[in-house]
Order: C-alpha cells, then structure tokens, then sequence
C-alpha cells in the first residue's frame, strides 16, 4: 500500500498494575522493581469527583492514560481530536446487562446503561476537557490498538492537527470471560503531531501492508507476557520502541493480513 | 534513567476542564463519489422499498413483539430476518446482526458495485468502516438467558467473534471478499456517520481508493430496556418535533455505501463534506443550545463550500425525544432559511442508533437522486419551537443539496452533506 504515515510523538501515558505512568515504565525497562505503592486502580484524577464514582473503570484506565499524555504533550486538551480503541470497551457493564436482562431486565441501571456505549471514555473525556473536537471511539478485535493508531495518524495527517490516541482493555466477569482475551488492564495513550513542535520527543513513520507479518512482541519479559493478557497489547511493542533512544522498526498488526510497519526515531 | 522522553512532575497543570476554544473552520475538501448505497430496515428492503414509503408517507413501525419481557412499546423490525439465513461458507459468523448486514448488502446490486471496485483497485484498497452501537449483542444476551449447567454460554454461541463490536466489519470485509483496512466505530448513534468521514480521510491519505461505508444494528434486550431504563421509550409509535413526542421507538436497519474518489464516478452523488464534534456536555443529553450539533452542521458545510441558504433539505436527527427535538429545532431555525426543509424519518424507521447514520444518509442522497422532499411521518401538531422549516408531507421537489446529522451518547455528533453530481462540478 502507498501512503506514508509521518507523526511525531508528543507525549505518552501508560496504565497497568505496577507500572502506573511512563516514567515507571522506564524504570522498568531499566531494571527498577516494580512501584510498591502503585495504585490499585487509575486514579483518573482529571475527573470531577461525582464523575469518577460514576465512570466505570475502563473509562478511569483511558482518562489516566490520557491525562498523561496531553500533559507531556503540554497541549490544551480542549483542542485536541481524540480516538479511542478497545476490543471490548466495558466488559464487565456487559456482563451486567446481560445478566440483569436475562433475570430482571426492567431493573436496568440507566447510568451503567449510559455509561454501556463504546465512546463512554470519549464521552467522559470530552466533558471533563470541555473538549468540542470531534472524538472517536473505535475497534478491530486483537487489532484494536494497530487498527486505532492507524485511525488516529490518518486524522492527523489529513486533517494536519494533533490527536489523542487512547487505546485500553479490561478484564470482564462472568460466563463472557472466556470470550475475551484481556485479563489484565491496560491502556496507553498517545498524543502524535503531523509537525515537529517544541515538544516532539520521538518521529513515528507508519506504512501499512496488506500482509501478516508475525506481530513482533516486546522484549521484556513482564512486557511480553502482559501483552498476550490484553487485547490492546500490541502497544507495548511500540511503547518499549520509544523507550530506546535509537532509530528502530516494529510491525503492529492493524487487522487481520494487515500490518503496519512503523518505525521510530527516538533522539538520545 | 535511559531515553529522553520523560514524564514531567507536575502531570496535571496544562489541562484545564471547560476553557472556552477557538474554533477553526475547515478548509473545502474534494468531493467524493458514493458510487453505491443501499438501505434496508423496517420500510423493507432495498432503495425502492424505501423510496415507496417515504412518497407514500407508509411506516414501519409496529407493536413491540421483540423483547424478552413485555415492553409496552413500538418497534421498527426487519421482516424475515429470523427466516434469513448466511452463506454456509459464513456460517461462523452466524448472529442477528450480521444476518441482517448479510440481507443489506444483498440489496440494490451493492455486491456487484464491490466486486467491481475491487477488481479495478485491488482488493487491499478498499476499506470496509462500519458503524454499530451495540454490534451482535443480542447473541450474548441469548447466551446468557441459556447458560449450560456449568454457567458457560451455550456452545451456539460460544464463539468469541461474535461476542465483540467488531464482528460487524469483520464479517462484511470477509463476505466481500476486501482486505484492506478495516474499523468498527461505536460511537452511539453517530457511529455510521462517522465512518464516511473516515473513508475521506483514508483517501486523502492514499491509505485505499475506495471503501465500504455505513452501519448495521439490530434490536436487543440492551437498548430497548436500557433506553426504557432512561425514561427515553415512548409507549406509541414515535412522533418526532410533533407536540405530544414522548420519546423514542426503536428500530433496526442495515446501510452501506461503496465511496470512491469522483473522478471514478463522474455521474455519482457526491459526499461533499463532513463535520463531527463534541457536546463536552452530557452523557445522555444533549447540550441545551446544540453547540456540538451546530459545529458539526457548520464544518460539513464549510468542507463542501456551501453556505446554509443553498441546503434545500436536512434529514434530521429528529428522536421524538422533548430534549433532542427541541434543541435541534432551535438550531435549523437558527442557521437556515425557510427554504430549507428538513424532516426526521426515525416516524418511518423508528431509531436505528448505530445504523442510523448510514440509513439516513441513503434517505438523504435518495431525496437528491429521486427528487423527494420526505416528510416528516408522526407529526400532526408541530411544537411550535419547532415549526418553520418541519416538512410534514412528503413532496416531489428537486433536491440539490442535503445534509444528514446524527447524534450520539457522549454528546457525539456527525453531519454529512450530499451534493447532486451537477452541483458539485
């Protein structure tokens, strides 16, 4: 396929048991332990208090994640377009709501209803940032976070503006268990610029192929392991390529027989 | 520490919640063929069966016989679809969603359209965007209704691919026969529109030359008692920007749309312009002065050129909501002149959430292409905020201008604007 993909890196966020933020994920790389008093669940402190009881965690995972890229984006979250990717959005609400409708389906929750779409992240997003750009929320099953880049550079560079790309999976309860393949959380984010600002901390260039080239895995043990726990894994392949400060390639699959080769600059 | 990229101390400060922003109107883009559209839903299916109810104002819609449990209500259900059955080659796909996807695409010779690009492109450059807001959902629903003794789904349908939103497009890539880049957008009842902005961007970015665009979504126990649960269902059938609306009827509908750039198609009608935005406002209601619904509405005419006295007709979002209605209303009358007719035709189809995006824009480029105004089917008495530009009968009128909006949970909203092949030369 033509089309070449060119994208700096602004910022970064990343969400998981023990490795709460990009600099813990470097410290991991680095051999560090893993934080002790990392927090159970994201904090997603961006959200008012009444909305953060209300959002779900899925939701929580993809604001954290966020927040921590804009941030070291130091972009005005209220400017930026966003996509957000997950396999299954909110796993456990819908074993909720297929459990209450096979039992009592008139007892519906209305705000575990609401809060049931896949652009819930998008939507929670968007009023806490008091963002009126348009935002996204898509998937493509085990491609999700490849299939959601590919969405989020595509916006960038057509529309020439920065986007949030914000990629995250749950584990979910009950008899769906076993059609899922996410059993740990996690969720990253990313904010990629058509330009090179003041804040370009790495340069991406996307090629998509219209074949199955293996998924490349991390290197890192816990990393490897954690990405076959999560639909949206694939990201931690790219996201230990912009831990290394070298120019490197990687492959993301971004659907089935489509591959998108990326490669990364890093500046040392 | 190695790498430079470092998170700052302070991660917080730069974000600041509800600062007011400027906004930048988007530049023209180059129109875009829709070369093939298709629709089917409650009206039957097909263009023709569509185009037949809409001139004779015919609704679909009918006593709710889906759900589990009574719901007082009415529904807009494809007939046949329990009857219709997939290719045995697709079989793994089996589900109501995607069945009625399957019927969709068998309308209006839409396959062959396809399979005609996709000879003439390859089949690596044409994208399959499909939108749904709750996909095959109601398989899941049945699976947990049916738990095996051991408290697992029911082995015919204990297939993950059918368990997940993302089942829609992937089915539809692999019934015809694409492999090229491939999303499902849940984004509510905006998801289907979306997808056409998607493809334009695609195309801009030389990623495809061509793809399939539009949504399925098909009834379920989710939305009917979730939209009940919301005090949202209306117990008649739905009466969009009429004085007595109290609520909606939902409905299901399977459209799609084959783009492609409009040299390919010097004849085709075109796909002029697109805005999508944010209400930043509500989860489920939409914002009071309709400020995300006016960008999107702004921005789609801004990337067509037009100026909103050359729109001679708007399909609206129009749920039969009090809320939605009247916001929306407010907004028509705001921007546009009385020459501009606009209708909601969720009193035919009933709301087909995450279909109905692409539904309507199939409605909207049938009023262009079979010169028809539709009228707006449920409205006797039109709330006065909303009267002005309401066309509550359908008319034969020649149409060369027509947006379609469609908004969404999360305060997602789309706008899409359709131009005849003349206009836009």
């Amino acid at each position: 396929m033509n089309g070449d993909l060119n994208l700096w890196v602004e910022g970064i966020g990343i969400w998981t048991p023990g490795l709460p933020d990009w600099n813990h994920f470097i410290a991991h790389l680095d051999g560090q332990p893993a934080a002790e008093d990392a927090p159970a669940r994201p904090g997603a402190s961006l959200l008012p208090p009444a909305e953060r009881r209300r959002a779900p965690d899925s939701v929580r995972l993809a604001v954290e994640t966020a927040t921590q890229a804009v941030a070291m984006s130091e972009r005005d979250a209220a400017h930026l377009s966003s996509v957000f990717a997950s396999a299954h959005g909110d796993a456990i609400i819908m074993d909720y709501m297929c459990a209450t409708l096979a039992d009592t389906p008139l007892d519906m929750s209305p705000t575990r209803f609401h809060n049931s779409v896949h652009n819930a992240a998008a939507g929670y997003w968007t009023i806490a940032t008091g963002c009126h750009r348009s935002s996204n929320a898509v998937c493509a099953s085990e491609a999700s976070f490849g299939a959601g880049l590919l969405e989020a550079a595509t916006l960038a560079v057509s529309e020439n503006e920065p986007v949030l790309l914000s990629a995250f999976d749950v584990p979910g309860k009950g008899p769906l268990v076993e059609m899922l393949s996410t059993h740990v959380p996690f969720g990253c984010a990313l904010v990629l610029s058509p330009e090179r600002g003041t804040h370009a901390r790495a340069a991406l260039r996307l090629r998509l192929h219209a074949s199955s080239q293996p998924q490349q895995p991390p290197s890192d043990p816990h990393l490897r392991r954690l990405a076959r726990q999560n639909a949206c894994g694939d990201a931690l392949t790219l996201l230990e390529a912009l831990a290394t400060p070298r120019p490197g390639s990687t492959c993301i699959a971004a659907g089935d027989g489509l591959t998108l080769h990326i490669e990364t600059d890093v500046p040392a | 520490m190695r790498g430079r990229i470092a998170a700052p101390v302070t991660r917080h400060e730069k974000i600041q919640p509800g600062k007011a922003t400027l906004h930048r109107m988007p530049d023209t883009m180059p129109a875009l063929a829709v070369s093939a559209h298709t629709a089917t839903s409650a009206l039957g299916r097909g263009l023709d069966a569509h185009e037949d109810a809409l001139r004779r104002m015919r609704g679909g819609l009918a006593h709710n016989n889906f759900s589990s449990a009574p719901l007082d209500c009415w529904i807009g259900r494809v007939a046949g679809l329990e009857a219709a059955t997939l290719p045995a080659t697709l079989n793994e796909w089996e589900c109501r969603n995607n069945r009625l996807a399957w019927m969709g695409l068998q309308q209006d010779r839409f396959m062959d359209a396809v399979h005609r690009a996709a000879s003439r492109y390859g089949s690596d450059r044409i994208a399959v965007l499909l939108g749904t807001s709750t996909g095959s959902i109601a398989s899941t629903e049945q699976g947990y209704r049916h738990l095996d003794v051991d408290g697992r789904l029911p082995a015919e349908v204990r297939r993950p691919i059918i368990h997940c939103l993302h089942s829609l497009s992937a089915f539809a890539r692999t019934a015809l026969e694409l492999s090229g880049p491939c999303l499902t957008v849940s984004t509510a009842c905006s998801s289907s529109a979306k997808v056409y902005a998607m493809a334009t961007r695609m195309m801009q970015a030389d990623l495809i030359d061509a793809a399939v665009v539009g949504g399925t979504d098909t009834l379920c126990d989710s939305v009917l008692f979730g939209f009940n649960s919301l005090g949202l269902v209306s117990q008649q059938a739905c009466r969009p920007f009429d004085i007595e609306r109290d609520g909606i009827s939902i409905g299901e509908a399977a459209g799609f749309a084959l783009l492609e750039r409009a040299e390919r198609a010097p004849d085709a009608t075109r796909l002029a312009g697109y805005g999508e935005s944010s209400d930043a406002h509500h989860m489920s209601t939409p914002h009071p002065e309709g400020l995300g619904a006016e960008r999107a509405m702004r921005d789609a005419l801004a990337r067509a050129g037009l100026r909103p006295e050359q729109v001679d007709y708007i399909n609206l979002h129009g749920t039969s909501t009090r809320k939605n209605d009247e916001v929306e209303a407010a907004l028509i009358a705001r921007l546009f002149p009385d020459t501009t007719r606009s209708s909601s035709t969720k009193g035919y189809t009933g709301h087909t959430l995450g279909a109905a995006g692409a539904l309507e824009a199939s409605i909207a480029l049938l009023a262009l292409e079979r010169s028809l105004l539709p009228g707006n089917l449920g409205c006797d008495t039109p709330d006065p905020l909303c009267e002005g530009r309401l066309q509550q009968e359908t008319r034969a009128r020649n149409v060369r201008v027509a947006l379609s909006n469609s908004f969404g949970f999360g305060g997602n909203n789309a706008c899409l604007a359709f131009v005849r092949a003349e206009e836009a030369a």
